[in-house]
This record gives C-alpha cells, structure tokens and sequence, in this order.
C-alpha cells in the first residue's frame, strides 16, 4: 500500500510543479499521435462487427418470401414483451405466417434472445442502430420496417451460424 | 378394500379397476396417450408400460387390472428405460413441426417427450412424410404426419358420439386416420377430437393460428347454447373470445361439448356489440349517455299505466338479472306483467348432451317465480287488444324470432330494451341500454337438472379492472400497458341487467342496495326457498344441485 505523501513533506522539484506539467504535456503531444479510437458521427458511420446487437429485423429470404412461421417463440421468450404476432395460414408449405408482426422498439433492450431462440432463423439482430422516434406510434416497427433481404445479413447469420 | 402397492406405497382400489386407474385416484402418474378415463381401452400407444412384481415381462398399467398384493414399480430403471424406447419410438416419425403447431403448449407429446424422452434422436433417416392439413370435416383438420395412431379420435366418434366415422387404413408405419368413404367427420361432437388428440394431428378449424395457449387467459364458466349447461373454459386474448373448450363436470358433461356451443355461442360477444345507451328521438336512435338514458326510461314508466306494462326477462339472462327486474316490476312499479319466453326446438336436442330447450337458464326463470309464460300469441293478442301499451324488455332479441311483433312494436307507447347486441329488437327500442354478455358478468344459471351453476367474467367491461376484480389474467393482461396495442383491447360500456334497473328504480326512489352480483344472489337465497343454503362459494367451479322437485308448467297455448 502507498502512503500519501502530505504536502509538508514535499520535495522542492515536486513543490514547483514544473516538471509533472511537462510530463503531462509529453504525453498530451504523444497522444496526438496515436491512432484515433473516436469518429465524426454523424459525417462518418461506424460500420460494427457481425457480433454486434443492433436492431432486431426479420428475414426475407432468396424467394423474397419471408421466414418467420409466426409461432411465437420469439414473442415467448422476449423479456421486455415487446414483440405482437397475430399469425394467420397461408398455402406454403409451412402453414403458418405472422399476418402482424410488430417490435415495440421502446420496449426491446436489445438481448438477442429473440434470435436465439427463433427455429426458423427468420429473426436476427441487424447491424442497425440509428432509431430516432418522435412519438410512440412511430416507435413500434411493423412488418413494413422490419423485413429486410438476407443478402443484407449474411455476416451476423454466418456469426449465428459458427456459435451453433 | 383391497389393497396393493404401487412405488412402495399401499393404496387400496375397487375390485375391477385397472392399476393405471388405481395409480391416477392416488396421485401417482403414470402416462399414457390412448387411454382416456371415458373412453374403451385400446392399449395401443405402450407408454403405460410398469413393472409387476412375479410378471416376465411389463405390462400395460391401463388394460392390467388391479389384484390384491400386486407389487408395481412406475419408476423402476426397467420401467424408464421402456419408456425411453416407447417415446423414441413415437418421435420417429413425428415431423416435430411444434412451431407451426396448435397444440404446442397443450400437448401431451410434448410434455412426455421432456420428461420421459432421453432428448435426442438416433434417427438420421428420411423421416415417412403423409398428408397434412386434411379437412376431415367442416370444423376438424387432421395433420397425418402427427398422428401418434392412439385411435382415441375413433373410439370417441363410435362410443360418445354414436356415429362411428373415423377409421384407420393401412398399416405398420403407413397408418393413417380416414373418414368412411362418403362420410365427413360432422357429427354434432365432432370438435371433442381436437381436445383428446394428445398430438396437434386433429385442429380446430375455427380457431387454427388465432393465437398461442400460452397468450390466453382462461376462465370457468357455462355453455349458454342449451339448457344443458355444458362447463366451459373461456379463453380470452387482448379482451377477446377465441375459444371455448369444455371443462370436466361429471354431473353435468363429463369432459365434452357439442360443436354448436363451441362455436356460436360467444361470437356475439365480441362483434356488433351495442357501444353505449340510446335514446330515440325522430324515428332514429341517438348515442345518449347513462344518466339521460335513465331518466328517460324512469319518466317513461311513470306514462303507462302500471297494468298496461308488461315485464319480459329472458331465459338467457342470468337468476340475478332476472330477479331484480322481477323485483322492480313488482315492488317498483306494481305490476305483475311479468313473464320469459321459452325456445324449445325439438330438432336440437338429442340424448347425449343437447337438449330441446335451448337457453342456459330456463329453469332459473322458473324458479324465481317468472313461469307465466308469454308466447308470441298472447304478447300480440294483447297488444292489439290495447291491454298491453309498454314493454320492458331485457336480453331478449324476440323480434327475430318473430318478425310480426315488429308492426305491433310500433303501436306500443314506448318499449325500453336492454341488449348485449344491435339486434332488429334493439333497433326498435325507445331507450336502449346496453347490456353485458354472459361472459363479462358474474352470476348464476340453472340447468334443465336444476343444478346451479357460476358464470364468471372473462371479459372485461368499461367499468371492470382485470386485476383488482380478481379475474383471471394472461401474461399479457399482467404485464401490458396503456401503450401496448395488444393491451388494448376494446372494454364495452355495458352493465349487467341488474345494475341498469337498480339505476333506474333509484331514480323512481327506490333504492336497491347491492354492490355486487353476489349480492343480489343471497337476497335470492333468502327469499326464494329453492334457493336456500347456498352461497357462490359452494356454487364454486362445479355447481351445485338444488334438492328441490320444480313442477314442470304447462305452456299455454
Ligand atoms: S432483442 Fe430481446 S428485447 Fe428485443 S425484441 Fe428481441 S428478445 Fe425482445
Ligand atoms: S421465433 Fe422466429 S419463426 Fe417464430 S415467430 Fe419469432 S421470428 Fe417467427
Ligand atoms: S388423430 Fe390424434 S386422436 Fe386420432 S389417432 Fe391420431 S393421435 Fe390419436
Ligand atoms: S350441449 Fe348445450 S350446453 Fe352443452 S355445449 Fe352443446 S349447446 Fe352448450
């Protein structure tokens, strides 16, 4: 454990200060040197790794048809409550479709669960972070917002995938 | 008693009962899919399998009968390790399309697969691929990839239903469930399938992908499509109905109902529903507010001559409804116009469930001393004749039924109606009150056997709070919120029958003092003998019979 070292019992070098503020500016000037870590948002964007949590979107595949087979797991398992399905039969093979399909976007917290747990890999956490609602109503995403091609989410369902 | 012993513990049973029997009455579990407490015993499925003591081999629990000194083992490592093999088995050829399925939450496959499956597949062949989504009928669709062959869907339609139906084809792996050719899977039962199918092969067609089990509240109540008086479950999303399936009662319908009940008994409640009460005015009715609507209809009533108003409740209507209008026609206005209809169709009834008199509480109306039956005949006669110049009439949509009483109606000085729904009646009305559904009230029915029996409320009403009221919730209910749209659901501005007349005889000056429909309830039992004893906690969840014999009265012509 260091002592404090009480002010009486300075030395004189370290009584005038002049060389800790030289050492500060070194290492100020050393500083300015170095990679930068911050960006110019929002001039410059931050493009995040597949890891990345952004927002939930769904997954409408080669076909353009989508995935989800709305069974409800997602809207089971989300902590927060903030997925609504209202799921309805279609003639493909798979029966079942979410006729809605809405992510409350105040709501969610952005865990990742719902992709976990999702057996049609149809719902996955996009690279999306830019949500800025001025009211409650815009703040919950319909299918309309969240559909979005795979070709757009390879990366984080090639990461899904490598985890499996 | 004899006695034997299952799991090391000594438990006695009825000569002739099986060991699965014997087992289930003493609350140890023994699973099985094929077997069901009122059906034949097919012994098919295996997953009943157990250990006796002195036997080679297991046997099946549910077609073994029980022998005094029988030693049985249900968790012995030979009796597990059978199971495994009897779920492994089933799980072969089960697509495991849980996610697309309706059953997923409420089905025994998959509840036995957790706790009586190792968890994983050695199959890593094709699995047998047959039809899907088969319209056995106009309410079934069967899925053959899942069907388990328990052949509890057969047994049902040959033993309860009486019109066997249903059959299986072709063997080994290839088995599959077909209707006899030319026949439909329709009979008046036909739904039951869907609740004893243990797998999700047998779906509702009206209720398919409405919502997930897990998404609903359910709650105890009575079936209002006959005077049988079925026990239902309601289940209820966001303040909607989305199904009823029947609830165990073996007094009234052992574990069924009938497809009529199922499905056109609570679609009323959530459609075409009256908003708000109505006056009219020039012919049109108006959107008026609660205390106009009563003032109106209390200075009507003091227009008509007491005898020249006639009084009709409805065998529809809950004891409690119906006894407080009595009540207000009587001690209120002074009259003892009071009378119900009773709908009797022959056709409907038969002698499993159904029965010809086709309102919930027919018998409840009698009782309370309503019996002087109107008929379309003497309500005309007497309108008509100028000795009938008002009616009052609660939940009853009579117009319909009759389309003559819609020239007489117009003679009438004023017609007050309580309605659920904008029925031809209601549209006639002078004052129209809207009134509650039978499943957003509390109250009391009697059946045709005069057992007397609880509706709860399973939708909330305008001035009902889910939670405080003590009703039951879903997860939804608990967890949602003013801003979630599916926390929203519609609450109907609508009272019970009991609350709008006491609202009314308040403003004639007579206080009726009840806070709740209980409240009303025991006033019944203090003062109708038939009634005596009785409380709605003894009512509980499955009734209760009245000891008395009610002579049946005649109906005038
Ligand atoms: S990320 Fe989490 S909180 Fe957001 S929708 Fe999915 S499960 Fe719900
Ligand atoms: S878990 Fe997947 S398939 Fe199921 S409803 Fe959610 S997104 Fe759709
Ligand atoms: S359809 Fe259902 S009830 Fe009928 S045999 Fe198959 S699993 Fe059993
Ligand atoms: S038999 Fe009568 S009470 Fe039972 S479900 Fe059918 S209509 Fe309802």
């Amino acid at each position: 454990m260091s002592v404090k070292k009480r002010a009486k019992d300075l030395t004189l070098l370290e009584r005038i200060y002049i060389p800790e503020i030289i050492k500060g500016l070194a290492l100020t000037l050393k500083t300015m040197f170095r990679p930068k870590y911050t960006m110019e948002y929002p001039e410059e964007k931050f493009v995040p790794p597949p890891s990345y949590r952004g927002r939930p979107v769904l997954v409408l595949d080669e076909n353009n048809e989508e995935r989800c087979v709305a069974c409800g797991l997602c809207s089971r398992v989300c902590p927060s409550l903030a997925i609504d399905i209202q799921a309805s039969e279609t003639e493909r093979e798979k029966e079942r479709y979410p006729e809605r399909f809405e992510i409350n976007m105040l709501r969610c917290i952005f865990c990742g669960l719902c992709e976990e747990v999702c057996p049609e890999e149809a719902i996955v956490m996009s690279k999306d972070y830019e949500m800025a609602f001025s009211n409650r109503e815009n703040a919950i995403f319909g299918k309309d917002k969240l559909l979005v091609p795979v070709s757009q989410l390879k990366d984080r369902i090639e990461f899904l995938r490598s985890y499996k | 008693m004899p006695k034997l012993i299952i799991d090391s513990k000594e438990v006695s049973f009825e000569q002739g009962q099986t060991v699965l029997e014997a087992a289930r009455e003493n609350g140890i579990k023994i699973p099985h899919f094929c077997w069901h407490p009122k059906l034949s015993i097919s012994g098919n499925c295996r997953i009943c399998l157990v250990e006796i003591e002195k036997l080679p081999k297991l046997v099946i629990s549910c077609s073994t009968l029980a022998a005094e000194g029988m030693i049985v083992h249900t968790r012995s490592e030979k009796v597990i390790n059978a199971r495994n093999a009897v779920m492994e088995f089933i799980l072969i050829n089960h697509p495991l399309d849980c996610p697309i399925c309706d059953e997923a939450g409420e089905c025994k496959l998959q509840d036995y697969a957790y706790k009586h499956g190792t968890g994983e597949s050695r199959f890593v062949e094709e699995k047998n691929h047959k039809d899907k989504r088969v319209e056995l009928g106009p309410h079934v669709m069967f899925d053959a990839e899942r069907c388990i062959s328990c052949s509890r869907c057969i047994r049902f339609c040959d033993e309860i239903a009486k019109e066997a139906q249903l059959t299986f084809i072709k063997r080994g792996d290839r088995v599959t469930i077909v209707t006899y050719p030319g026949q439909q899977l329709d009979n008046p039962y036909s739904m039951n399938v869907v609740d004893i199918c243990p797998v999700g092969a047998l779906t509702s067609r009206d209720f398919r992908f409405k919502a997930r089990v897990w998404e609903m509240s359910s709650t105890a109540s009575v079936c209002q499509g006959c005077s049988r008086g079925c026990n239902i479950d309601i289940w209820v999303r966001n303040n909607e109905i989305l199904r009823l399936t029947p609830r165990k009662n073996e007094e009234v319908n052992s574990y069924w109902m009938c497809d009529h009940g199922r499905l056109n008994t609570f679609k009323f409640v959530n459609e075409n529903r009256v908003g708000m009460p109505y006056i009219k005015s020039g012919g049109e009715l108006i959107q008026s507010t609660w205390d106009a609507a009563v003032n109106k209809a209390a200075s009507l009533l003091k227009t008509v001559n007491k005898d020249k108003t006639a009084f009709i409740g409805s065998a529809s209507a809950s004891c409690e409804d119906n006894y407080i209008l009595m009540k207000f026609a009587r001690s209120v206005i002074g009259t003892k116009n009071i009378s119900y209809y009773k709908y009797i169709d022959e056709n409907f009834g038969d002698d499993i469930l159904r029965r010809s008199d086709v309102t919930p509480n027919s018998t409840g109306a009698d009782l309370l001393g309503m019996n002087g039956y109107l008929n379309y005949s003497n309500l005309s006669d007497g309108i008509n004749n100028g000795s009938i110049k008002a009616v009052y009439l609660m939940d009853d949509n009579i117009v319909d039924k009759d389309p003559s009483l819609e020239a007489l109606f117009s003679k009438l000085d004023f017609l007050i109606v309580h309605s659920s729904n904008m029925t031809k009646t209601a549209g006639m009305a002078d004052v129209l009150f809207p009134s509650a559904a039978f499943a957003e009230i509390n109250g009391t029915l009697v059946n045709f056997n005069k057992r007397v029996q609880r509706l709860r409320p399973a939708v909330a009403l305008k001035e009902a709070d889910r939670s405080l009221d003590g009703m039951n919730v879903s997860r939804l209910d608990k967890f949602g919120t003013g801003y979630d749209r599916w926390a929203q659901g519609r609450k109907r501005d609508a009272l019970s029958g009991w609350k709008i007349i006491s609202m009314i005889a308040a403003q004639l000056n007579n206080k009726f003092k009840y806070d709740t429909a209980e409240d009303v309830f025991n006033e019944i039992v203090r003062s109708i003998p038939e009634f005596a004893g009785l409380d709605y906690e003894l009512i509980g969840k499955n009734g209760s019979d009245l000891k008395v014999k009610i002579a049946q009265p005649t109906l005038k012509a």
